[in-house]
Formats: C-alpha cells, sequence, structure tokens
C-alpha cells in the first residue's frame, strides 16, 4: 500500500512539480523563529476567506438578486431554508471578522516595518487587497436591500458625483439609474459574487509569491537570511512545516471557538456587526435618521464628514506649513522648488474645489497614503523594539486617532464631534508626513545579530 | 539584419500586432462597458408623475415618487412666504445662480406659481432625504431661531422654505426644482416643462429630448 502510495506520487511528480511546490512553500521555506501572537492573523485571514466564499457560495443558492426580492429572500434564508440563518449568520460575522483580522495584520506590519524594503511591493499587493476587500464589504452591503444598504450605498456612490465635469455621469454609470435600483442591485451582485473574489484570490497568491521571494520579516525587524550556516539554511529560520503549519492550525481552533461564540450568541453585536435599520427593507422616501456604515468603514466615513469649510482652513495651514518643513529640510534646489510649486497648486485646488470634494480627496488619501510608508520610512530600523519615542508616540497617537475616528463615524456628526473629527483627521495624516522626520531624528537602538526570544 | 541582432523589421511588426491587438481590445472593452448605463427600461421609467393638490391645504406638503426619487409639493402660507426675502444673509446662493432648476424657477420663490414650492427631496451633499421642519423655532426641535425649512439629519445641512441652503453646512447647492407644470390650477405634472406640455408627437419627443438633457442635473 504505502509502495503503491509512492509511485502514484512519483507518476504525479514527474508531470506536475508536486514535491518542489511543497518544499518550497512549506517544508523547505525557513520563517524567522521568532514570530509572536500578530503573526496568527495572516494566516487566518486565509482561513476567513474560505469561511467567506463557502458561506457565500451557498447564500447564492437561495438568494434572489432583484430588488423586488432580495430583502424577503434574505428572510427566506433566515427563516425557511434549513440552517440558512446559520449561513447567512456565517457569512456577515465572516465579514466582521475579516476586517478585524485584516486591521491586526496589517498594525502587525506597522509596528515591525514589515513594509519596509525588500517588502515594498509585498506590502502594496497587501494594501490593494485591503482595498479590494472594502470594495467586496461595500457591494455585499447593498445585497440585502435593506434601508441602510439603499441608503448607504446612495451616499457612497453620490461620493463619486462630486468629480468635476465628469461626477454625475460616472455616478449613474455605476448605478445604472438614476438612483440606486435593481440594476445596481444586480450588478453588485455579480461584482460581489463573482469578479471581486477572482481578483482578491489572484491577489492572495501574488501576497504569497511575493511574501515566499522576500522571506518573512520578524518581531526583530532583522533579516534572517543575513546570517545562514553552514547548510545555506539561515540559523534563525525553522521550516513553517511543522513548526508554524501546527501553531497555526492551533490559532485556528481558537480563533474558530471564539467566531462560532460570536455567531452563535451576538451574530448582531448590539447592532454593530448587523445594523438595526437594515432589519426594514429598502425605502426610497425615507433615509434612516443617521445614516451609518459598519464599523470597518467608520474611521474614513469619519474623515469624509470633518471636511466642512472649517476644515479648508486648517488644510491651508497644514500645506503651508509641510511646504516650510520641506523646503527647509532638502537640499537640493530643484526640490525645493517643486515643493512650492506642488504646495502652490494645493493652495489654489483648496480655494476653487469646494468642500465636497475635499471630503473625497481626503477620503480617498487616508488609504493611499499607506501605499507610501516604505518610502516615508527612513529609520535605520525596522521594528518597534528599536525605535525611539518619537516613533512610539507618533504610533500612539496614529492609533487613538483611528479608534476616535472610528466612534466618531458611529456617532451624529454634530458641533463638538466634528471638530473632534477634524483633530482626529489631521493627526491620522500628520503620522504619514511628518514620519521622514521623526524617522530620521529618533534615537534608535542597535540592532541585535541574531533574533531575540 | 541590424548590428546588435535586432531583427527591427519583426520587432516593427510586432509592435504593429500589439498595437492592433489594443485597438481590438478597447472595441470589445465597450459593449461591456456601455452595459453599464441606464438601459432603456430604466429611461422609459422616467415618466411624468401627475399630482392633483386641490386637497393640499397652506402649510401642507406632499411627498410622491417620480423616477424613484422623492418629489415634494408644498403648499406654502403667505406667512411663509413673508420670511423669504429675509433669509437672504443665512443662504449661500439665495438667487440660486449655482443651483439647479429650470428657468421659470429661477426666482425669488424658485416656483412658477409663488406659493407651490415643488422640490426633488434629496439632499445636494450625499443623496440623503431631507427631514420636514416647517414650523419656525423649538417646535420641530431645532434651534430657537429655526426659521422653518427642512433639515438633512446625515450631515446636517439645512434648507428654508424655497429649498436654498443654509451657509457652513456640507450640502454645497440649493436643492433641486424638477420640470413641472401646472396641467390644471389643481393638477401639478412633475416631469414635463410648462414649454413641452402640448400633447401629440411632436410635444412627446421634445419631451424625451428635454428630459435627456435634465437627467445629468437631477441628482444630489
Amino acid at each position: 500500500m504505502q509502495k503503491l502510495l509512492e509511485q502514484s506520487l512519483d507518476w504525479v511528480d514527474a508531470r506536475y512539480p508536486v514535491k518542489k511546490v511543497w518544499d518550497e512553500h512549506l517544508a523547505k521555506y525557513y520563517a524567522p523563529k521568532n514570530f509572536n501572537f500578530l503573526y496568527y492573523f495572516g494566516s487566518l485571514a486565509l482561513v476567513i476567506l474560505v469561511i467567506q466564499i463557502v458561506s457565500g457560495i451557498f447564500l447564492t443558492m437561495h438568494y434572489k438578486p432583484d430588488a423586488n426580492m432580495a430583502f424577503a429572500s434574505v428572510e427566506y434564508i433566515m427563516r425557511d431554508v434549513e440552517w440558512g440563518w446559520l449561513i447567512r449568520y456565517m457569512h456577515s460575522t465572516g465579514a466582521s471578522f475579516f476586517f478585524i483580522v485584516v486591521y491586526m495584520h496589517m498594525y502587525r506590519g506597522l509596528i515591525y516595518g514589515s513594509y519596509r524594503g525588500p517588502r515594498e511591493l509585498l506590502w502594496i499587493v497587501g494594501m490593494v487587497i485591503f482595498v479590494t476587500l472594502m470594495a467586496e464589504a461595500f457591494m455585499g452591503y447593498l445585497l440585502p436591500w435593506g434601508n441602510m444598504s439603499y441608503w448607504g450605498a446612495q451616499v457612497i456612490i453620490s461620493l463619486f458625483g462630486a468629480i468635476p465635469f465628469i461626477g454625475d455621469w460616472l455616478a449613474e454609470f455605476i448605478r445604472g439609474d438614476f438612483v440606486i435600483a435593481d440594476a445596481t442591485l444586480n450588478r453588485f451582485f455579480a461584482l460581489h459574487v463573482a469578479a471581486l473574489p477572482l481578483v482578491l484570490v489572484g491577489l492572495v497568491f501574488a501576497h504569497l509569491v511575493a511574501l515566499h521571494k522576500v522571506g518573512s520579516n520578524n518581531p526583530d525587524g532583522i533579516e534572517i537570511k543575513q546570517n545562514k550556516g553552514p547548510d545555506g539554511i539561515p540559523v534563525d529560520g525553522i521550516p513553517f512545516h511543522p513548526y508554524y503549519t501546527v501553531k497555526d492550525i492551533m490559532a485556528t481552533v481558537f480563533f474558530l471557538i471564539l467566531f462560532a461564540a460570536v455567531m452563535f450568541f451576538v451574530p448582531e453585536l448590539g447592532g454593530w456587526f448587523l445594523e438595526h435599520d437594515n432589519f426594514m427593507p429598502a425605502n426610497v422616501l425615507q433615509t434612516p435618521p443617521e445614516i451609518v456604515p459598519l464599523w470597518y468603514f467608520t474611521p474614513y466615513y469619519s474623515i469624509l464628514r470633518a471636511t466642512t469649510t472649517d476644515m479648508i482652513y486648517v488644510l491651508y495651514g497644514v500645506t503651508v506649513a509641510m511646504a516650510i518643513l520641506t523646503v527647509i529640510s532638502v537640499k537640493d534646489i530643484r526640490a525645493k522648488g517643486a515643493t512650492v510649486v506642488v504646495a502652490a497648486v494645493v493652495l489654489v485646488a483648496l480655494n476653487i474645489l469646494q468642500p465636497k470634494l475635499w471630503g473625497v480627496i481626503l477620503m480617498g488619501s487616508s488609504l493611499m497614503v499607506f501605499f507610501g510608508l516604505p518610502w516615508l520610512d527612513r529609520s535605520p530600523v525596522k521594528s518597534i523594539r528599536y525605535r525611539g519615542w518619537m516613533f512610539k508616540t507618533a504610533l500612539t497617537i496614529f492609533i487613538v486617532s483611528f479608534f476616535v475616528l472610528g466612534f466618531l463615524g458611529t456617532q451624529p456628526a454634530t458641533g463638538l464631534n466634528t471638530r473632534i473629527a477634524m483633530v482626529g483627521t489631521v493627526l491620522y495624516f500628520l503620522f504619514f508626513l511628518l514620519m521622514p522626520w521623526y524617522t530620521t531624528f529618533d534615537k534608535t537602538k542597535p540592532l541585535p545579530e541574531r533574533v531575540t526570544e | 539584419m541590424s548590428d546588435d541582432g535586432v531583427n527591427h523589421t519583426r520587432r516593427r511588426l510586432i509592435g504593429l500586432t500589439a498595437g492592433m491587438g489594443a485597438v481590438g481590445g478597447a472595441f470589445v472593452a465597450w459593449p461591456f462597458l456601455a452595459s453599464w448605463v441606464p438601459s432603456a427600461r430604466a429611461k422609459a421609467a422616467g415618466a411624468p408623475v401627475e399630482i392633483n393638490i386641490s386637497k393640499l391645504e397652506p402649510g401642507q406638503m406632499l411627498s410622491v415618487e417620480w423616477r424613484g426619487q422623492p418629489a415634494w409639493i408644498l403648499n406654502r402660507t403667505p406667512e411663509m412666504l413673508d420670511k423669504l426675502p429675509g433669509m437672504v444673509d443665512l443662504i449661500v446662493d439665495p438667487d440660486s445662480l449655482e443651483s439647479i432648476q429650470p428657468d421659470y424657477a429661477k426666482n425669488k420663490t424658485r416656483s412658477i406659481k409663488e406659493q407651490y414650492l415643488v422640490l426633488i427631496g434629496i439632499c445636494t451633499h450625499l443623496g440623503c432625504v431631507p427631514l420636514t421642519k416647517l414650523k419656525p423655532g423649538l417646535a420641530e426641535g431645532m434651534e430657537a431661531d429655526w426659521r422653518g425649512g427642512f433639515f438633512c439629519p446625515c450631515h446636517g445641512s439645512k434648507f428654508d422654505l424655497a429649498g436654498r441652503v443654509y451657509k457652513n453646512v456640507p450640502a454645497p447647492t440649493n436643492l433641486v426644482v424638477p420640470p413641472y407644470h401646472f396641467a390644471t390650477d389643481t393638477l401639478i405634472v412633475v416631469g414635463v416643462d410648462p414649454s413641452m406640455s402640448i400633447h401629440g408627437a411632436e410635444g412627446a419627443k421634445n419631451m424625451n429630448k428635454k428630459m435627456k438633457e435634465n437627467l445629468s442635473g437631477s441628482k444630489g
């Protein structure tokens, strides 16, 4: 029997590189031996991707992407389909957990400098995955055709209308109608269940290929490949399989326990995972009293809402201050000139363009700045363990701003809330804009030769 | 053959083939992209609606669905109308120069007949439906100096009783006035300009053309 199996494997291996792939990516892929808790979230993201794809496929078997039937078909899944409620709650809980896991995964990258060279492209592919995931979540949210689905989509698609000249046309192009309508629902369904999942899976594959080319970073932020033993294997590396596969399986078990607890006992999580207003069908004539996106979008939504006429004056100040700082810091006279020109263009644009459009620009920029991280960070070290107080302070302010913005995004946009959101928005951006300075001047600790335990 | 071993004729032909392929790709992409614009059915669904206003008392408001959007008809009292000129200082665009409305509603009251205000009830900020807060002062849960109008709960935009937007709120322009006319003294037709209300083929053709032009502008 054993012999027959080996012969079969040899037969396949002669025609398909099974053993080679197994060795390169698992058995002989050497990962740093000092991974900690935060390193679980990459493989957990993969677990959730599978959960979402499987539960999603089964939901499409009962769901109807039709404005007249969508809401009822979701209720049908919840009440009449055998175990339909479980499949749906699995999918809705999975959506929120996907973002929890991905935010943790990004936080890990942020504190250990996993975005730094040679992993720039790995980081960029990861950011593209994140943006795609947001689009996937946004489109999926329209499908139940609840009132919050409807008006949330209305607000977000209207954002495109703020773009000068082509905006109104573009919003109409996306909707396929003059308002959110059956056409919008139908195409969002197609994008949500077919187009974007395919893109996501492809991007995740590219993310893993890039990771295995450059190798994993670790909590010390030093390159284990620079310290190899006589056998050519990094002395601080251990084979991914079995060491990390076992570890990740254990993490998956704990994760699934937590996941099941939410799914079975509190699938709505008090309105945080499933919003109460979405238990009413879409009503064209009645906006919910407060349009609130799901929690994972609220920091960005806050930035959008914080951008009023008053915010434009703040942006003047930030632009001028950043321009002065840059002109003082750069030596090259052409770079000085370019800075002045860019600042002047921004100032003119601040005068001309509506605050509504600047809200959209800032919201987009709040994601786009992440792409610049590998080049904004000038520190000689990668990991927070060897950085000084400046980076730690900046990171703390950034994380606090992120949470405050996230909370404010769920609250009414009244006077004081808007003021705090404005401050939060500025602090959020300063983390990135000032990074070249505070990472240059920060006092770092010497790096160790080997990874620490 | 050239000196560096590159066959330039082949290179050129490869480039030409790739270029033609790109052109072909663009042609193939066109139908897919074009399939996203509003379909003939969606356009046809934008038919005008008739509203009987004989029972609409002064101070009352009606909301009907037109093209999937709420269309409002407000019968303004003389007191309401008297307040409009005094609003000018609070309003971004009191003369509706930047806002969207038919020419016949581009006046002080933003209406054909002073009394009747017809609006698209969609906030020009991000498309929510503003709440109706017609009574002045604290009566509607607004501030004491509120003079009556509309309040968008999503992002706090305020509009007066002619749908004109207040200063320092996120909405950039006044609420949109749709094309409409009075078929009789008590029948308003939303979706058709007065000039196109003639029956017959010519009128219908004009209407379709004009509606297409208006479509791009009537969104919030």
